[in-house]
């Protein structure tokens, strides 16, 4: 069931409508090409030999046998990556240490996780590639490691880099090599002074395992060296000129002499921005002549890509006695993986961004340790913190004997309230989702029967807006093509050309969206962020205007009359003494008149202003198992403007559900040799659909004021509420409030069965 | 290196011939023999159903099945789901209930969806949610993908061509 709760889109003919996709028949009858799906005349195939060990210095690597078998190509190694020092680079979403980008796309002298990457081969198929990467030779000298984010912060922990200090502000603050990359620090008002005068007071300690994005797409990408020193690669990515950018700056390569082509991809969710087989495809190319294929496997990309990181998160709030907030202190350490640059910071700016606490202090530390380097995942660090910080505010609400959603929509944070980093909000609609929550029919249906519970979760995000770039023509039948950069992970291409089709006047299906490569179209940023149906639609909104701007000058030629004299609207332009044409008698006029008409269109936009979420659970607990049932799932969020509400909806009940397997089930077992032992889907077990009921939606609709249709973003809000939610349904069903995620069996089993 | 076999078998409705190894999967050889690359790979190892094909009507994963079982059998991948100019009601329903989102596991859903209203022309929700449990889905949270399952069911399907499953 969806519910529009608000309908603010009377003024709209296109944008709130459900138009089919435009590249649905390709993908319901298998004619899109995703990355895997790439065929070059020569192709060979490349595999990646990766460490068996979680930490171990490389001694030697020896690839004579694999290199003397028949069918086998090339073989590289960290050797081939140029050395670059510790040269910081700006990369689009952040700067990166190029040094530690290099060697976990291979090795060089060390092996900081199992499955780090050390070699690869290229070979006429993968069965010879895999069996000459059983034959390449590396000794190791295995080190101790260190999984666990707060042993990796004791004194004796092993370190696992020895020119790694701890960074704050960009000095250092250690004086040894520290498994502590960096520190962060935010404060408002003061808040030991106000925890005195609480009435309540709550701290409690919080764990969260390390979770994959889990896109059931494997990453690939194949590479073509070209004699002249060009190089194409068509890979599975959220961004190709993220690719382009990495790619040239590891290996050296002017970026305009690559090319992407970014294929259909198969799910990304953060983990396909940071490049991990693309070079290592292009490494192949060069060194054997031939266009080289890299797909991963399913283990590959549980061991090998970006988990998002385990967690121990510390929560003190203080509330007056009507449940007012007024003081809070978070510590939040994140498993950086590998190499430093977990989303620690995120996780900093987001734990109190729901509400209004006037006296905060946040403290926040990366932190290495043997686990692969982690990713970005669906607003990354965000999800860890909303756990730790909803379960004590809902603690302090039944201490209180208030209702936890009359709580939350006291300290709400709206307009003019200042985040605990400094920003203070624009227009924001968490007020509104709660009050949705509050009149939905769920939260007016009582929740009857033992071991039952209801639980409330907020969540927030920041949504970004970064670089976008669109090209717009005016075909002669009355059509029009936009050409733009983000890569379409879930159904941008539609919501961006139903905003070009609200700005022209037409229709949906008159848009032809194309996505281009990196030579066709202007830098774009990721497609990250919750960005695309904001930013990109930005830029499509600007070049239609500038499209009008042409059809008008055109008309007025025409009509051999002044500019001013003619309007462009509803989707035609009009002239004096009642003359008008459609943009469809217009367009067909277009050659034998003048120029064709195109415009392109660039945007840069700083801030967006923020995507709140809430969501509303009841879970039936079953006492003898441990196991959680989820019974009926309602999510409301913001989304500014619903573009295409079948796709809002799709990421709030896509998220919703990532959120609930993040919850129950989600983790990556480790032994006590470092080594993941769960990394198939059978083991690592997502959701599937018989696990959980419709997830209800109901889309609020506080429009953006900074956008010219209102739209805030709407990917990644969604999967922050749902461990919250479902942690306070558990407390709710069984008086245990669980501390630890996932809240899987086992782990809530172990709480029932200690109270006895 | 293994002898290659020769295999005959039906797919989607017309004889083919082709040469593998023993060891190649049937997945394999549709992607990389005969370039049908409508299935999808995304485990190799039978979790996550994207490469879901049907074997004689039934559904299978095909990244377990050797192609050289397939001596004899009658296959529908998503290539044939489709009549030539006309996408056939599943597939309609699933562009209507916006029920992919990157569409990875589109085909295996499409194919699995296929068999179960050969089975059960009139699924339940639950039926539905415990047929397709096979098929991992990260992106849709699935609900629209049971909504489109509900409507083909709802069409009355047919839904395939007569040759489609063999059945």
């Amino acid at each position: 069931m969806s519910i529009d709760s608000v309908s603010p889109k009377k003024k709209y003919k296109v944008i709130g409508t459900r138009p089919i996709r435009h590249d649905g028949a390709d993908k319901v009858t298998g004619r899109a090409k995703y990355g895997a799906d790439t065929r070059l005349t020569g192709m060979l195939h490349g595999v990646i030999l990766r460490s068996p060990h979680a930490h171990a210095c490389i001694k030697s690597i020896d690839a004579s046998a694999a290199l003397a078998m028949p069918g086998v190509h090339a073989v590289v190694t960290g050797k081939d990556i140029p050395d670059h020092g510790n040269k910081i680079v700006e990369l689009g979403e952040g700067a990166v240490n190029l040094r530690h980008l290099g060697s976990n796309v291979l090795a060089d002298d060390k092996v900081l996780y199992r499955g780090h990457a050390v070699a690869a081969v290229a070979a006429d198929s993968v069965d010879i590639a895999e069996e000459a990467a059983r034959k390449i030779v590396v000794e190791y000298e295995v080190l101790p490691h260190v999984t666990d984010v707060c042993r990796a912060m004791e004194p004796e922990a092993p370190v696992l880099h020895a020119d790694v200090f701890t960074q704050e502000m960009g000095a250092k603050i250690s004086d040894t090599a520290s498994n502590i990359a960096a520190r962060f620090y935010f404060e408002q008002g003061d808040a030991d002074a106000a925890f005195t005068k609480a009435e309540v007071v709550v701290e409690r300690e919080f764990r969260t395992a390390t979770v994959h994005q889990g896109y059931i797409e494997p990453h690939t990408a194949t590479a073509q060296w070209h004699m002249d020193g060009r190089v194409t690669i068509w890979t599975s990515t959220q961004g190709a000129f993220s690719v382009r950018q990495q790619v040239g700056a590891l290996l050296n390569i002017p970026q305009s002499l690559i090319k992407v082509v970014p294929m259909e991809i198969g799910g990304g969710f953060g983990g396909k921005i940071v490049v991990y087989e693309q070079p290592v495809a292009v490494l192949l190319a060069k060194k054997s002549g031939r266009p080289v294929k890299v797909t991963m496997n399913r283990a590959d990309v549980f061991q090998g890509t970006g988990p998002t990181p385990g967690s121990y998160i510390k929560v003190k709030l203080g509330a007056d006695k009507s449940g007012k907030l007024v003081a809070g202190k978070a510590h939040l350490a994140y498993e950086a993986g590998g190499y430093p640059g977990s989303p620690v910071a995120c996780g900093c700016m987001c734990i109190f961004a729901c509400y209004d606490i006037p006296n905060a202090q946040i403290e926040g530390l990366d932190v290495c340790v043997n686990k692969p380097r982690s990713a970005a995942y669906r607003a990354p660090g965000s999800t860890n913190a909303a756990f730790a910080m909803e379960q004590v505010l809902e603690e302090i609400a039944a201490k209180l004997g208030i209702c936890s959603l009359e709580m939350r929509l006291m300290n709400a944070a709206q307009e003019g309230t200042r985040r605990v980093d400094g920003p203070v909000y624009p227009v924001v609609g968490l007020v509104e989702c709660l009050q949705a929550l509050k009149n939905s029919d769920h939260w007016k249906t009582p929740l009857t029967g033992p071991h039952r519970g209801r639980g409330v979760g907020c969540g927030f995000w920041f949504n970004v807006g970064f670089k976008s770039s669109v090209t717009v023509s005016v075909n002669t039948d009355g059509k029009v093509t936009l050409v733009e950069g983000s890569t379409d992970i879930g159904g941008t291409r539609t919501s961006l050309a139903m905003q070009l089709a609200e700005t022209l006047g037409i229709q949906a299906e008159d848009v032809t969206p194309v996505i281009a490569d990196t030579d066709g179209v202007g830098y774009t940023d990721v497609t990250g962020g919750s960005r695309v149906t904001h930013t990109t639609g930005k830029a499509a909104h600007e070049a239609g205007l500038k499209i009008i701007d042409q059809l008008v000058d055109r008309a007025a030629a025409i009509w051999e009359v002044n500019t001013a004299q003619v309007r462009y609207e509803e989707g035609g332009v009009h002239g004096p003494g009642g003359k008008k044409m459609s943009f469809r008698e217009l367009a067909e006029k277009l050659h034998e008149t003048g120029e064709s008409i195109t415009a392109t269109a660039s945007v840069s936009i700083p801030q967006v202003g923020g995507a709140f979420a809430a969501h509303l659970v009841d879970v039936d607990v079953d006492p003898d198992t441990g196991k959680t049932q989820i019974l009926r799932y309602t999510a409301a969020q913001d989304a500014g403007t619903a573009i295409h509400p079948s796709y809002v909806e799709g990421q709030m009940q896509g998220g919703a559900v990532q959120g609930i397997g993040w919850a129950l089930n989600e983790e990556y077992f480790y032994d006590d040799q470092g080594t993941m032992r769960n990394s198939t889907y059978l083991d690592y077990r997502i959701p599937t659909c018989f696990d959980i009921p419709s997830i209800e939606t109901i889309i609020v609709e506080v429009p953006n004021p900074a956008h010219p249709y209102g739209v805030r973003g709407v990917g990644e809000a969604p999967i922050c509420p749902p461990p919250a939610a479902i942690g306070a349904a558990i407390a709710n069903a069984t008086g245990i409030r669980m501390t630890e995620l996932p809240m899987s069996p086992p782990k809530l089993l172990h709480e029932i069965l200690k109270r006895g | 290196m293994s002898r290659k076999r020769v295999v005959t078998c039906s797919i989607n409705g017309r004889e083919q011939q082709f040469l593998c190894e023993s060891r190649q999967t049937l997945l394999g050889v549709l992607r990389d023999t005969l370039d049908m690359t409508g299935t999808k790979e995304g485990c190799s190892n039978g979790n996550c159903g994207a490469c879901t094909v049907l074997l004689d009507g039934r559904p299978v994963v095909s990244c377990l099945v050797l192609a050289v079982e397939c001596e004899g059998a009658q296959i529908s991948t998503i290539e044939g789901v489709a009549q030539p100019e006309k996408l056939a009601p599943v597939q309609q329903a699933f562009l209507e209930n916006a029920a992919l989102q990157c569409g990875i596991c589109t085909p295996g859903i499409i194919m699995q969806t296929q068999a179960l209203l050969k089975d059960n022309p009139n699924p339940t929700e639950a039926e539905i949610r415990f047929y397709l449990a096979g098929n991992l889905c990260r992106c849709t949270g699935y609900d629209k993908i049971v909504k489109a399952v509900q409507q083909t069911a709802q069409m009355g399907s047919g839904s395939c061509q007569p040759d489609c499953c063999g059945k």
